[in-house]
């Protein structure tokens, strides 16, 4: 029980919020809750979220790893639309769906393992080392695909993107399993505190015997391989792999989506549940404005002013100041406490 | 007798020298922004072929988005001579000097799909199309098509604050204005991506009621459109029927949505800005008539009556 609650404590700001967003919304349109079952399969505004959280949910779970090494990231925007393009390369030219997949994943962690070498080998500074990868990622996924977006007709491979299962979006089931399967290797095991450990102080850590090299190898691969199930979600979601669009700034999502969820860039203590609770955020906010019917101009200024209002109650100085107030009504208490008892 | 060989054959390679210069082949140089969509890798093949068509030597420059390149690829073709110079601007500002300098050497510059804020005396002329009267084509069809019964229209506009954005939203309420029964009840944008078309076409139809109020969408181009069809597919309406489906740019794929009925029209952006271009060209060459300043290209309307399967096997091959 008191597992729980401290989880709970953990969670408490980032569900607040959701919960406040959500709240938000559902005044402004009307009909946004309401959840029915249409061709056999949950229908509402809630699934559209959870549907459209997948690809910033999935980066997140890596994205979580890796600025709990210390790193970050930049280069999943374009790892996913390196491996959407292979993806789609593969399923027109006929091969098996379980080829397609697997080709894929490889080729994300493919990607992951080279921004691997970069930080860990050359020990590049993770923006920059990430930031080439970000660069070059797109003019490779160009290259695949030749430059044109490259549609397919495969209603198997298309169901990853669109289909359900049990009345549930697949999506969904990628996203929360991969999310679960990850976060109990982290925590079932000791792998998640060994990269709580290498974050802090990645020499210390090496010098008390942690494999720090491996782990921020591990850190980079599970975010390249996140990346590429995100990838053949966005790409079997529009039955084409876009180049250009596909996963465009949505690094910058998945970074936000961490920092909401209160994961320190400074590396160190990460839990992934309040990064995927982060994710639903950012979703909620964008799903929001779209049937709120508020003119598109004011997307962006909409979206900043929440994460700012959320990201300013989850601030040290706030929370420092909270502290304070609270140690001083108690002390005040305890001061009245006192003098009654002299009395 | 050997010498007079010789003689034969050198004066009969002067003759085709001669003639050579003579039917004087045009040489021009065409710099392009780079390749940032499928349109503009259309309108580099047709302005190749073009070119080829009316035996005009071209030398192409990729720009990678970057005016630097284009002002330096400017520079490289009045260094070598070119008789005409086709540019494609990336950005409406700073080209001012390197025209003076084309002026200076007497050569001809037209621009491409996009004008500039330059006097109007550094180039010949612009080719391009006009973004507000595609929307109005566009609303136009929409007004004509659904007559009076009344019609509830969303839009998926283009990236916010891009001026195609703008005029095609702007030039679509031109033309529907006449048609009260017509109205756009929703206006969101998709950022010209199907996937945001896509995302933003399934809240519409979650907030308007299952999408059964819904008549038509307005896409601001063809790929949002397309993602907007599966939108409405997958919350099991048919596309094309019970809600219409107009948009513009008319790129292959849209062709095949048509072809399958899943699509109502499109107002086609034409790649084919050269073809204009070389006409004025050669008429200012040939009889020094001056074009006039602004050429406006057709904004051809493509419905599922033009036969959109043979539109989409001659738009494949252009490299959309």
């Amino acid at each position: 029980m008191t597992w729980f609650t401290r989880r709970l404590r953990r969670l408490a700001p980032q569900l607040a919020a959701l919960a406040i967003i959500l709240g938000i919304i559902s005044l402004i349109a009307p009909g946004f809750l309401t959840i029915s079952v249409q061709n056999g399969r949950l229908y509402g505004s809630l699934i559209d979220i959870l549907v459209r959280a997948a690809p910033v949910a999935l980066l997140t779970v890596g994205m979580t790893l890796v600025i709990a090494t210390r790193g970050i990231d930049l280069s999943i925007g374009a790892v996913i639309a390196i491996c959407g393009a292979v993806a789609a390369t593969l399923i027109t030219d006929g091969y098996p769906l379980p080829v397609v997949i697997a080709v894929s994943l490889g080729v994300g962690i493919v990607c992951g393992l080279w921004n691997g070498i970069l930080v860990a080998v050359l020990d590049i500074q993770p923006i920059i080392a990430t930031l080439i990868l970000m660069v070059a990622g797109r003019g490779i996924a160009q290259l695949i695909t030749e430059g044109v977006i490259l549609t397919f007709n495969d209603d198997t491979f298309a169901a990853l993107g669109s289909g359900a299962l049990a009345g549930i979006p697949i999506p969904i089931y990628l996203w929360v399993g991969t999310a679960l399967i990850i976060g109990l290797l982290m925590r079932r095991t000791a792998l998640g505190f060994l990269i709580e450990a290498t974050g802090i102080n990645r020499r210390a850590a090496s010098l008390a015997g942690v494999r720090a090299r491996f782990l921020l190898f591990s850190a980079y691969a599970i975010s390249g391989l996140c990346a590429a199930i995100a990838g053949m979600i966005v790409t079997a979601d529009i039955r084409g792999a876009d180049a250009n669009n596909a996963g465009l700034w949505l690094e910058l999502d998945a970074i936000l989506a961490v920092v909401v969820g209160g994961t320190s860039l400074n590396g160190g203590r990460f839990s992934i549940t309040a990064s995927l609770i982060g994710a639903l955020i950012i979703q909620s906010i964008n799903t929001g404005i779209l049937v709120s019917g508020f003119p598109p101009e004011f997307n962006l200024i909409i979206k900043a002013g929440i994460i700012i209002v959320v990201l300013t109650l989850q601030s040290p100085a706030i929370i420092t100041l909270f502290g304070f107030i609270k140690a001083s009504r108690r002390s005040d208490k305890l001061n009245h406490g006192t003098k009654e008892a002299t009395r | 007798m050997k010498k007079a060989l010789v003689a034969a054959t050198a004066a009969a390679i002067f003759a085709t020298l001669a003639s050579g210069v003579s039917a004087k082949s045009l040489t021009v140089g065409f710099s392009q922004i780079g390749s940032e969509s499928g349109w503009r890798a259309a309108e580099t093949t047709v302005t190749k072929q073009e070119a080829e068509k009316r035996g005009v030597t071209l030398k192409f420059a990729d720009a990678q988005q970057k005016q630097e390149n284009q002002i330096k690829a400017i520079r490289g073709f009045i260094a070598q001579g070119v008789d005409a110079i086709l540019i494609a601007p990336v950005v409406a500002t700073g080209w001012d000097a390197v025209l003076k300098e084309a002026k200076e050497e007497k050569i001809p510059v037209i621009l491409l799909d996009r004008e500039i804020e330059s006097p109007k005396d550094l180039y010949l002329t612009a080719v391009t199309s006009d973004q507000v009267f595609e929307g109005k084509v566009a609303g136009e069809w929409l007004a004509k098509d659904v007559g009076s019964k009344d019609c509830k229209v969303v839009e998926l506009q283009g990236t916010t604050g891009s001026s195609p954005a703008i005029n095609r939203k702007k030039g679509f309420e031109e033309g529907i204005k006449a048609a009260s029964n017509i109205k756009i009840v929703r206006s969101q944008t998709g950022d010209f991506t199907r996937t945001k078309g896509k995302e933003v076409m399934e809240s519409f139809i979650k907030a308007e009621g299952g999408g059964k109020d819904i008549c038509a969408v307005y896409a601001h181009n063809d790929d949002m459109a397309v993602g907007a069809i599966q939108a409405i597919k997958e919350a099991g309406l048919k596309p094309g029927t019970d809600i219409k489906i107009v948009s513009i740019d008319a790129v292959p794929d849209i062709f095949q949505a048509m072809a399958k009925g899943e699509a109502n029209a499109t107002v086609e952006l034409t790649p084919n800005m050269a073809g204009p271009a070389f006409d004025a060209l050669e008429a200012y060459l040939k009889d020094k008539k001056e074009p006039k300043k602004w050429i406006q290209t057709e904004s051809k309307l493509y419905t599922q009556k033009d036969d959109p399967m043979k539109v989409y096997e001659a738009k494949k091959g252009l490299g959309y």
